[in-house]
């Protein structure tokens, strides 16, 4: 089962769950993901130790999507 | 680390982009700055004493604005590790456990020590904290303080490192770019002014960067 998850005040917040071969759920959350992605948000993969990419479509067959906010200099 | 360029870079595309070289030569100059400012209070204290003795209270006051002028560095690097107040203990907990999932054991166990998760990367060892991060060069003789954060109130520190720990994963020097530097020097000048608690967290970065190639 894969997640998109979203790092919130709350700790983090699942918005939404999909297997690949589960269409109709994919389609909620590529719809998900989007919304996120326009609010602001930009989504990130791990790919291993020490690796991270961001992705800006749903990346179906991955396990864990994760939504953060932007940083900045302080 | 991955390739793709971090977002973030776009709002601060005045700055060249960090790398090794780029990093060697801040360094360099934040030395230079330092020394800088503190000779002339050296030389002109033994100026006073050589031309009149008993001006040795200015003389001394001067040595102590010597002294103090690289100790305040120092201290503004160590604040952007300093530990931030908490947030409720239920959002603290699911945060952590997240932030537990993207890291290793040592890392993990380091974190619950020190409030600092250790990261390897080709600039060197990386010390996220919620606020900022230190960077130890390979070999472990100069370190950086970097005060970088997401802008989102309310999030539980976990989540504030995740949030750190992912952007630098996705592209380090980006994250190099995007954060503001607060102080460059040898890790014992920045040790003695971090928080106890922080101090294993550093000792554990410079040993990591000891077993890097020394580059910087």
């Amino acid at each position: 089962m894969s997640r998109l998850i979203r790092m919130d005040t709350t700790g983090h917040s699942t918005l939404a769950e999909w297997t690949a071969a589960d269409g109709a759920a994919v389609e909620r959350a590529a719809a998900e993901f989007r919304a996120q992605l326009d609010a602001g948000y930009y989504a990130m993969v791990t790919e291993g130790e020490g690796k991270a990419r961001q992705v800006s479509e749903l990346p179906v067959e991955a396990e864990l999507v994760i939504l953060r906010r932007p940083i900045a200099g302080g | 680390m991955s390739g793709a360029a971090l977002p973030e870079t776009a709002a601060v595309h005045w700055r060249p982009r960090a790398d090794a070289r780029r990093l060697r030569g801040r360094g360099r100059t934040w030395t230079l700055t330092t020394v800088a400012h503190t000779v002339p209070f050296i030389a002109t204290a033994a100026l006073l004493a050589a031309l009149e003795p008993l001006s040795f209270p200015v003389g001394l006051a001067l040595l102590a604005h010597a002294w103090a002028i690289p100790e305040l560095y120092a201290r503004r690097g160590a604040n952007v590790v300093r530990p931030r107040p908490r947030a409720d203990a239920a959002p603290e907990a699911l945060a952590l456990g997240l932030l537990g999932d993207l890291v290793g054991h040592d890392a993990r166990e380091l974190h619950a020590r020190t409030g600092l998760v250790p990261e390897r990367g080709a600039l060197g060892v990386w010390l996220v904290g919620e606020a900022g991060a230190l960077l130890v060069t390979p070999g472990g003789r100069r370190v950086f303080c970097w005060c970088v954060q997401v802008a989102e109130p309310g999030l539980p520190s976990g989540d504030r490192i995740a949030h750190l720990l992912l952007a630098l994963r996705a592209d380090e020097e980006g994250f190099a770019t995007v954060a503001n530097l607060a102080f460059s020097g040898a890790p014992w000048r920045l040790r003695r002014r971090l928080v106890p608690r922080v101090r294993p967290a550093l000792d554990a970065g410079v040993r990591m960067a000891r077993v890097s190639t020394p580059s910087m």
